[in-house]
């Protein structure tokens, strides 16, 4: 009897047709779709709600009439020059991006193909930066930026974010497994390292730029704990900074605060769908950021 | 022709001459310039910003450094005893310790079972990794503020509060409730929301390299999902596990923006969770109270106590171990 009750369940779930025993695999995914969705929802729900309805103790699912006024809002408060912040995160960003990849692509290729006495030595120096853990040493850091002058300067949120260990490893381990035949068919055409790396390794290097790039863009983007140490002047504020500033301040204007919400997570999210590809590859390649 | 002329002339010398010679031709001048040009970049700065930084500020961790980032007032291991006598401070270490054991095997196995289910998923695969995935994208200031406003707000209209009202939970002021202390669902969730996307995406990148014959033949075996899962995935995965496990560890420790911002400075009126992790206590007493001296011990204790963790965790699970 024990045999037989054990068998029969294996049996009829053998027969059913496939469709159906995945109904709960994806029953599941859709509610956790819906989870994962939630925050994204109260972030455009509470943007687009006056200030009265955002208060109500009543829920409501959908705001009505939809205000739109709260755009308006959020860059018209004097105290946090929100405009201002974007473009500096927009600046930051955009130079820490492409110059900290370009550094991590040419440090990386000398290190994987340019075989010279001490290579050994200098790629042990950049590995041991990586076992500092980053967000501690924003003390030390501090200390040598605000020596350098560089308290609430632009230059001083980027500089130190343009040397990453964790990008030249990555760019390293990306060359190592990259074709000689292309190199050694441009030095027989007389191209110099240099010149091989330029014209020749560079241009090949696409994906690798593209997936690193999309990574640091993001992260600088995202970039909390560094600019709040250094940028303390509302001048020299960023984007995440500025909307922080909005949490604690004395009077909050909610439905403004999740207008910023949304004007600050724009640009990445649409950034993030088109560039996906790139950056799917890029973090399984490296499981960084952070 | 250097090296064959000598040779000729004096065998007995040319055996320990030619070596040197030519391990000296061996330097390839052009390729040290071009070796030194590319990495040049990086290595001077990561010499400032690092090495230079870190030597300077262990030596202003010795002096009485308030209000400056010069050197000059040595005070030996003041600044050391002084923060292990902080009471603040051992709360901090308490709290990213909690923390810790709360958030590492909730993102693992959580970035794990996602990706399982994304994994078996035939259509629309895509659809369902971008919308996991998604929420990487969004930084934990935006993320502090929707947990913190909207979600768990404590108000009766706030969605934690609405969804709890629908099985007939009351209301719950999540953030500023100590005793039991609901503040960590608040915070344990929003990191989740954010991070475990990103964790899925590197089990995706392992699962889809175990090969299907495995899978196969123990199908032959009669083996159950539940086994397959145990004994071919599980193994399978070791090494992307260790990688995912210490990422989740590192990056817990390093818990800022979230704690910042969800109990850093509380609405004027009301009473937030003193919630201060190590890097908060840091930043208060490095920029806040511009104790430059005790912001730079902390650093060098926290960084000791970091690797050492990382270390002995790595030992524990077998990190380097090559199989």
């Amino acid at each position: 009897m024990a045999v037989l009750t054990a068998k029969a369940p294996a049996k009829v779930r053998e027969r059913r047709p496939a469709g159906w025993s995945r109904m709960p695999k994806y029953a599941l995914a859709t509610v956790l779709v819906l989870i994962f969705l939630l925050p994204f929802y109260i972030m455009v729900r509470n943007a687009l709600m006056t200030r009265a309805q955002v208060a109500s103790p009543e829920w409501s699912w959908l705001p009505d009439p939809l205000s739109w006024v709260n755009f308006g809002d959020l860059f018209a408060d004097a105290s946090v020059p929100m405009a201002h912040a974007l473009l500096n995160s927009f600046v930051i960003a955009i130079i820490t991006a492409p110059v900290g990849t370009m550094f991590g692509s040419m440090a990386g290729y000398a290190l994987a193909r340019i075989n010279v006495p001490g290579r050994r030595a200098v790629f042990t120096y950049v590995l041991v930066t990586l076992m500092i853990p980053q967000s501690v040493t924003f003390v030390p850091t501090f200390v040598v930026v605000g020596a350098m002058g560089g308290v609430n300067t632009e230059w001083g949120i980027i500089a130190p974010n343009l040397f990453s260990a964790f990008t030249v490893i990555l760019f390293r381990n990306f060359y190592l497994r990259f074709p000689a035949e292309i190199e050694e068919a441009g030095r027989l055409d007389g191209l110099g390292y240099l010149g091989v790396y330029r014209r020749l390794v560079l241009p090949n290097s696409g994906s690798m730029i593209a997936s690193l790039g999309a990574l640091m863009f993001i992260e600088s983007w995202n970039s909390f704990l560094w600019p709040l140490v250094i940028g303390q002047d509302p001048s020299s504020w960023t984007a995440q900074i500025a909307l922080s500033t909005f949490l604690t301040a004395q009077t909050i204007n909610l439905p403004a605060l999740f207008a910023g919400a949304l004007v600050t997570i724009a640009p990445l999210v649409a950034m993030f769908l088109v560039a996906q590809r790139f950056i799917v590859r890029g973090i399984a390649a490296s499981g960084m950021k952070e | 022709m250097a090296v064959s002329s000598p040779s000729v002339l004096s065998p007995s010398t040319s055996t320990p001459a030619a070596p040197a010679k030519r391990r000296r031709r061996k330097v390839d001048w052009r390729a040290v310039g071009a070796f030194t040009l590319l990495t040049a970049p990086v290595v001077i700065g990561l010499g400032v910003f690092k090495y230079v930084a870190i030597a300077w500020s262990f030596l202003l961790s010795f002096n009485d450094a308030r209000g400056t980032i010069s050197l000059g007032k040595w005070i030996g291991f003041d600044n050391y005893t002084f923060l292990l006598s902080d009471p603040a401070f051992r709360d901090s270490l308490l709290i990213i310790a909690l923390f810790t054991v709360f958030i590492v095997p909730v993102t693992f196995v959580a970035s794990l079972a996602l990706a399982v289910l994304v994994n078996s998923i035939r259509r629309g695969r895509a659809f369902f990794r971008t919308v996991f995935l998604i929420p990487g994208a969004v930084s934990y200031v935006v993320a502090a503020l929707v947990w913190k406003m909207a979600l768990f707000n404590g108000l009766p209209s706030g969605v934690a509060n609405v969804i709890g009202g629908l099985f007939g939970a009351d209301p719950v002021a999540w953030l500023s409730e100590t005793s039991p202390p609901v503040y960590w669902v608040a915070v344990v969730t929003l990191r989740l929301w954010l991070q475990v996307g990103l964790y899925m995406i590197l089990f995706l990148a392992g699962l889809q390299a175990i090969s299907p014959s495995l899978y196969e033949a123990g199908e032959l075996d009669g083996t159950s999902k539940w086994q397959a899962f145990r004994y071919i995935t599980l193994p399978q995965l070791r090494n992307t596990s260790v990688a995912v496990l210490l990422l989740i560890l590192i990056a817990a420790f390093q818990a800022f923006d979230e704690f910042y911002n969800l109990f850093g400075t509380g609405l004027s009126g009301t009473a937030t969770a003193p919630v201060k992790p190590p890097l908060v206590y840091l930043y208060d007493s490095a920029l806040g109270d511009q104790n430059y001296g005790v912001g730079s011990a902390g650093a060098f204790l926290l960084t000791v106590i970091i690797v050492a963790i990382t270390l002995l965790q790595g030992k524990f699970v077998g990190f380097g171990k090559k199989d």
